[in-house]
């Protein structure tokens, strides 16, 4: 029998853009066991209920990630909405859904970028983070901010995007989807990359389903459970689309289910600005107007299902605002995958799960 | 989303997730909020397009057992609920003893 030893992974890896730890219990190269850690950047965001009132809670939202800062607002807003009984304007809605999507295209190409980086495709990675600077510009011209947003608010959107901002943004995504493709191809075909991710960290429908998994990792199972198509939350139940999986259940499959959407996201912003309603963005919430109730939504971001607990008590400070984010869901089966894998396998399976130890350290 | 809550009682809960766990629901997340008197626990669980929460209110003091052994991934939850709030879950199957968050101070939202 080999013997055993255990090898700290993290907090601190050039693979790993935020801290999270490993105990990797090995036989030889083999990972026998990994055991998971963090807990070293928590925040407390949630703790500020009781500081900041139901409005400024928004910003709160916001800031638990700058990667899904757009999703963790909608969020927030949707669930105190939903509380307070607030039915928001088509066209917000139809503005929302575009936002959103604009979120999981700039997220999963910063994903390929650090997937690409891991396993030593520079020019890859340089060339997925310069197309999702493009994407960060469209942000830029349509609220002012490039990470938060500040655009949700309780009742809608803070501001309007004209017409011609969205005939522009149009022509923007042709331009994008343009290099999209180019940029896919190796992610598909090259060698290198199969041999990196074909058959790496298989994790089976059923062992996914069972441990709660969430997003493109879930979907790379083979399970179709997309929240955007079950839910129709914003104006996705007028939005035609499919949820994209992939039957390999591997890291190229996670790969090749992330890249879809990528093409699947421009395609549904370009279905929101076609059918975009006139009209206004937000309803108004009077001075003295305050969510009395609970109410858990759930909403698809780019790394998967996150759920949004808001209790509140009838006054400006709720009772309490939970999120359970997508990676803290993929936790279990990260360490799942990660039993039998080799030791230099184990970059490429903590990255295949798209971390977000930010929104896990909320 | 179905936010309808169903209140189980404490000593319920193992019973509660045995029966969900064979009509096939899956964990979606755990949490707690703290009132005058205790916790009041929040157990999302979903099947396909179904949605059951459940909902346990707890003392102070009062003791709660762990579900990880029925839902293996309840037990990044339960370390959470300990950590932050000084929830008192028994029993989870990889338990860290409040050093799962490192927080600055011991269970902050307590």
């Amino acid at each position: 029998m080999s013997t055993r030893s255990v090898i700290p992974f993290g907090p601190q890896h050039p693979v790993l853009p935020e801290p999270i730890h490993l105990d990797l219990v090995l036989e030889d190269e083999k990972v026998v066991q990994a055991i998971p850690s963090i807990g070293f950047i928590h925040r407390g965001l949630e703790k500020l209920v009781d500081k900041k009132d139901f409005h400024e809670m928004v910003y709160v939202a916001e800031r638990i990630c700058g990667i899904c800062s757009m999703g963790h607002g909608l969020g927030y807003c949707d669930a105190v909405e939903h509380i307070m009984d607030l039915e928001i304007p088509d066209r917000a809605k139809f503005l929302r859904t575009m936002l959103s999507e604009l979120s999981r295209i700039h997220s999963h190409m910063l994903w390929l970028g650090l997937l690409a980086d891991a396993f030593g495709f520079e020019s890859l990675y340089m060339e997925c983070w310069r197309i999702r600077e493009e994407v960060l510009d469209m942000f830029e011209i349509a609220t002012g901010g490039r990470v938060i947003f500040s655009i949700m608010k309780i009742g809608g959107l803070r501001r309007d995007l004209p017409d011609d901002m969205l005939a522009d943004f149009r022509q923007r995504l042709d331009k994008i989807e343009e290099q999209l493709k180019v940029v896919a191809k190796p992610f598909y075909d090259d060698v290198a990359v199969k041999n990196r991710l074909v058959g790496v960290g298989i994790l089976t429908p059923e062992k996914a389903d069972l441990l709660g998994t969430a997003g493109p990792f879930l979907r790379a199972s083979g399970i179709a459970r997309d929240i955007r198509s079950t839910e129709g939350y914003c104006a996705y139940d007028q939005i035609e689309f499919e949820p994209i999986i992939s039957t390999g259940c591997d890291s190229y499959a996670r790969t090749e289910v992330r890249i879809k959407e990528i093409f699947q996201a421009i395609d549904i912003v370009r279905q929101c600005i076609d059918k975009m309603p006139a009209g206004a963005v937000d309803v108004p919430v009077k001075p003295n107007q305050f969510p009395n109730g609970e109410y858990m939504t759930r909403i698809e971001q780019p790394r998967g299902e996150a759920l949004y607990y808001v209790k509140a008590n009838g006054s400006k400070f709720i009772d309490r605002m939970r999120v359970r984010t997508p990676t803290f869901a993929n936790i279990p089966a990260l360490v799942e995958v990660m039993a039998g894998c080799d030791l230099a396998d184990v970059p490429i399976l903590v990255l295949t799960i798209d971390p977000c130890i930010s929104c896990t350290e909320r | 989303m179905n936010c309808e809550f169903k209140m189980v009682r404490a000593e319920e809960i193992i019973d509660e997730a045995q029966r969900l766990h064979y009509d096939g629901y899956h964990l979606m997340q755990q949490c707690a909020t703290r009132t005058e008197t205790g916790y009041e626990l929040v157990y999302t669980f979903g099947k396909a397009l179904d949605v059951l929460q459940v909902k346990i209110i707890l003392d102070t003091d009062q003791p709660i057992n762990s579900i990880s052994h029925v839902f293996p991934c309840a037990f990044l939850y339960e370390n959470e609920m300990h950590d932050l709030f000084g929830v008192d879950i028994k029993m989870i199957s990889l338990d860290y003893k409040g050093s799962f968050y490192r927080t600055a101070i011991e269970t902050p939202f307590k």
